[in-house]
């Protein structure tokens, strides 16, 4: 359990160095996200890298755990809407519509996208 | 004696122990509701638990600064659970890999209509150059988000409000809105709802779905690298 949050903070770590290290607008954890990645597609090919957190499903059991309760995560920066009341007394019905306006409309579009792009591509797949 | 209660709260109240604890609680007694309504979607626990958190430091006059104090061992969770996803992503490779063309271009369709809506309906509504700017990359994850807002010289921590206000209407929307649309691909609400409300539509997706859960996750990662390239661009041409 130690071992397996150490290498998930180590990628954490290691992504933050080489954003900073090349000055890429890129944030820090999803770089350690794709280095995790490719540790795991690693340790499937060489059997040598199945040690440690890499085996018997560590880092895995530890990810699960993490993500179980992704949303608490947000709290704490959700509950700094205190420091906003006299925005939101200002502008916070604004603020809401277009917010929610914003989010149907993505829903929508991304979803119709992804629908279209996967029957064009069947289509293709399937036509002789 | 009479002092005594009063001095055990003065002392509690800066300490993080207790802020950490009444985060803890509240989400627990926030999800326990949650689960007992069979995750009804507005029975939503971040909802919740923010407001009743919220109402709490007003009653008690606590400084959002001292609440932070404690609750700041779980918002650096964040980055840890961003590196986590991962997981499902590796689990899940063989249906993303077949799925990688229409991921990629849900995933470009996507990004941009959420900033780029936002921009135009906060600058339509008349808002405050400063709040478009912090509103502009609200679709992405907390952590992620808050460093576009810093380098945008606008306001992270209003910033980190819309992203979460985002977040929960994202949750509630979808699961109703994609079944009156009549979409029944999970891994297309899936990737949506990660790109439309990052984590906690990603949280709300793992919930209905496993194969949701797991596109939302990557749709999720993938916005925020191709958002933290999009935003600086879009405010240049669209914010006056």
């Amino acid at each position: 359990m130690i071992a397996s949050l150490s290498l998930i903070l180590l990628c954490q770590l290691a992504g933050e160095v080489f954003v900073r290290g090349v000055a890429l607008p890129i944030p820090g954890p999803v770089i350690g996200l794709m280095l995790l990645l490719v540790l795991l597609l690693a340790r499937d090919r060489f059997k040598i890298l199945a040690r440690g957190p890499l085996q018997q499903d560590g880092v895995e059991n530890a990810s699960r755990g993490l993500l179980a309760h992704l949303s608490l995560l947000f709290v704490p920066a959700g509950v700094g809407v205190v420091q906003k009341l006299d925005l939101i007394a200002e502008h916070g019905i604004a603020i809401i519509v277009i917010l929610a306006v914003s989010v149907v409309v993505t829903l929508l579009v991304t979803v119709a996208t992804f629908r279209l792009a996967s029957r064009l591509m069947t289509r293709n797949g399937s036509a002789p | 004696m009479s002092a005594n209660p009063l001095s055990l709260w003065v002392y509690l109240s800066q300490s993080p122990l207790l802020w950490l604890t009444v985060t803890l609680l509240v989400y627990a007694i926030a999800d326990a509701v949650s689960l007992a309504t069979h995750r009804h979607a507005l029975a939503n626990p971040v909802l919740h638990s923010i407001w009743i958190i919220g109402v709490f430091l007003l009653l008690t006059g606590t400084s959002y600064t001292t609440y932070f104090g404690g609750a700041q061992f779980v918002h650096f969770l964040l980055g840890p659970a961003t590196v986590a996803l991962a997981v499902p992503l590796y689990e899940n490779r063989k249906t993303v890999l077949a799925a990688m063309l229409p991921m990629l271009v849900a995933l470009v369709a996507g990004s941009v209509t959420a900033v780029i809506s936002i921009v135009l309906l906060a600058e339509v509504a008349g808002l405050p150059r400063a709040v478009v700017l912090s509103l502009a990359p609200k679709s992405v994850t907390a952590g992620v988000a808050m460093g576009i807002s810093e380098s945008l010289h606008a306001d992270p921590s209003l910033t980190a409000v819309a992203v979460v206000l985002t977040g929960i209407m994202g949750a509630i929307i979808v699961t109703p809105l994609m079944n009156r649309m009549r979409i029944t691909d999970f891994r297309a609400r899936g990737f949506a709802v990660g790109i439309a409300a990052h984590g906690i539509g990603t949280a709300r997706a793992f919930q209905v779905d496993a194969v949701a859960g797991a596109f939302a996750g990557i749709a999720m990662s993938l916005n925020a690298l191709v958002t933290s390239l999009l935003v600086p661009l879009a405010v240049t041409l669209l914010v006056r």
